[in-house]
């Protein structure tokens, strides 16, 4: 299927001589979350200014629903929806009022159906006549979704949605993703919170000091990179691994009443019932075992780690 | 042509206007009341007649020109420095609109307030002292311009100014004395030999010039030129506009 968005070769480098973008290249396809990830300042801000018009591109292009961004900046625009990390909002408008405004700036003929739907799927329908300087931090965030929703874009881009939001206001923002995305929209978004790319995204793009490292499918990248460890309590404290186990890859711990086993979750043979049997054999005893499998986030910073 | 977004850009910049409706419309009213009492009745009593027109009916156009140029320059520059320091700028700049657009939009809106102030400090100043129009048409089409003009040069300060400081310097600094030396208050005639020289320089003097003929019938020069050089400064302007959204100056990276 075609790609939503098809970014190619897209490099920024700001007036200091700050190379924020090395030439990234990307397709984004119709109708999936897509998480970017990355550390400060590795260009996730960046990229998405670039696609939604606030920065301009050193060069690359970028393609939004059939549109080039910048030759086609009228049809591309309006496709897109952007909620930027910062919140800036008018503070003397009402939020209906200003909800109405961005519709209108981006071409649209009024529909107060329309924002009354997105008012009320953002739980802001109470608050449609409130001054936006009286409203908590969490529902300006929600007002600046509403805004970017408010002209029905196919594409919509949310930089760090949930930063310095409350966990509950974050589970409603992840359902309303997701309910966005069963209406067909297609969602960027960049986070901190692995979690929240565990949690929500179809495929995950790592980005790293202007550079695109790698864009998997989550699934696959957590299969691909996750490691699984079985953890053994013993029965008895050990001093040193036996001699009859020294070919497997086993780490003790310092008190010497817990052995580690790390082996790869993927391989046809993990090696688990073999070890069990060669730790018996050696009479070493257990009294409980667990396993565990490494998180997004694990995989994240050993990822970026390489590359530094 | 986004009919909508020039829309949404006027009406909420209009609304902006009626929230501040003390701040926007009764400051100017009130501080150009002030100088009809002193410079009209108080000192005005006392002076002769220029061509042919009491002194207090005289300066009637030159201190609506005063008020028009300050608040064009303020509103026009105000209304795009605000989302410019709130951040509000993104949604601007991610907008499918055009620079045409932004341009009539926020200036559109700032001309429309300097009109409706123009018209107000007219009203006031017939409270003040009697005076008749003698080319209404023209009045309006020089009121229409002069603020349309200067708020476009607003907006260029409001892009320009990267701090407060800067966004009041313009009026301060630059347009008072140029209003002052423009002939406002006198007809430069009334200026020994090389000042009066100098004051051509002023563009000031052409807008106030223009208007008062507009009023009474005489200007210090031709209401042809005065009419050229206020179209000029539109065009300048204009094209000041056109450059800064071609390459995103003070507003993208």
């Amino acid at each position: 299927m075609e790609p939503i968005i098809s970014i190619q070769g897209l490099a920024k480098t700001y007036k200091g001589g700050h190379q924020a973008l090395k030439g990234v290249d990307l397709e984004i396809r119709r109708g999936e979350i897509f998480a970017l990830l990355g550390p400060n300042g590795a260009g996730k801000t960046t990229l998405i200014g670039i696609t939604c018009g606030l920065v301009n591109a050193t060069a690359g292009t970028v393609v939004a629903d059939g549109h080039d961004i910048v030759r086609d900046y009228r049809n591309a625009r309006t496709k897109i929806g952007l909620v930027p990390q910062e919140l800036s909002t008018d503070m003397f408008e009402t939020v209906w009022s200003t909800v109405s405004y961005s519709r209108g700036l981006f071409g649209k003929a009024p529909n107060p159906a329309h924002i009354e739907k997105v008012l009320k799927d953002l739980s802001l329908w109470d608050k449609k006549d409130a001054k936006i300087m009286a409203l908590s931090g969490g529902m300006k965030r929600r007002v600046m979704i509403a805004k970017a929703l408010s002209h029905e874009p196919s594409i919509l881009f949310l930089d760090e949605p949930t930063a310095g939001v409350d966990v509950e206001l974050r589970r409603d923002m992840w359902e309303m993703v997701r309910g966005l995305r069963e209406q067909g929209v297609t969602i960027i978004l960049t986070t901190h919170y692995i979690e929240e790319a565990e949690e929500m995204a179809d495929r995950i793009g790592v980005i790293s000091r202007g550079e695109l490292i790698l864009v998997e499918r989550k699934e696959d990248l957590m299969r691909k990179l996750g490691k699984k460890q079985l953890t053994l309590q013993l029965q008895d404290k050990l001093t040193a691994i036996p001699d009859g186990l020294a070919s497997y890859p086993l780490e003790l711990s310092l008190d010497g009443t817990q052995l580690t086993y790390t082996f790869d979750a993927q391989a046809e043979h993990t090696g688990i019932a073999e070890l069990l049997r060669e730790l018996s054999k050696n009479g070493v005893d257990f009294k409980d075992l667990q396993t565990s499998q490494s998180s997004l986030e694990e995989i994240f910073v050993s990822l970026v780690r390489s590359r530094a | 042509m986004n009919v909508y977004a020039i829309a949404a850009i006027y009406r909420f910049e209009m609304a902006r206007t009626f929230r501040t409706i003390v701040q926007s419309i009764a400051a100017p009213v009130i501080t150009t009341s002030l100088y009809f009492i002193v410079f009209g009745a108080a000192i005005g009593s006392r002076m002769a007649s220029i061509d042919g027109v009491s002194y207090g009916a005289f300066i009637v156009p030159g201190l609506i020109m005063l008020s028009i140029l300050t608040e064009s320059i303020s509103n026009g520059s105000f209304g795009i420095y605000m989302p410019k320091f709130s951040g509000t700028i993104y949604e601007l700049l991610s907008a499918p609109v055009s620079t045409a657009e932004i341009v009539l939009g926020y200036v559109g809106a700032a001309a429309t307030k300097s009109v409706m102030l123009g018209l107000i400090i007219l009203a006031t100043a017939r409270l003040f002292v009697p005076f008749s129009i003698a080319h209404p048409l023209v009045m309006l089409a020089f009121l229409v311009l002069t603020s349309a003009t200067f708020s476009l040069f607003g907006f260029l300060t409001g892009i320009w100014a990267d701090g407060w400081e800067k966004l009041s310097i313009i009026p301060m600094l630059v347009i008072t004395p140029l209003t002052f030396l423009g002939g406002s208050f006198y007809s430069i005639d009334m200026l020994p030999g090389i000042w009066r020289d100098i004051a051509l320089l002023n563009p000031v003097v052409y807008l106030v010039s223009g208007f008062r003929w507009s009023f009474y019938g005489v200007s210090d020069v031709g209401v042809g030129v005065s009419l050229g050089m206020t179209l000029v400064f539109l065009l300048l302007c204009l094209a000041g506009v056109s450059w800064i959204f071609r390459t995103g100056w003070k507003l993208k990276a």
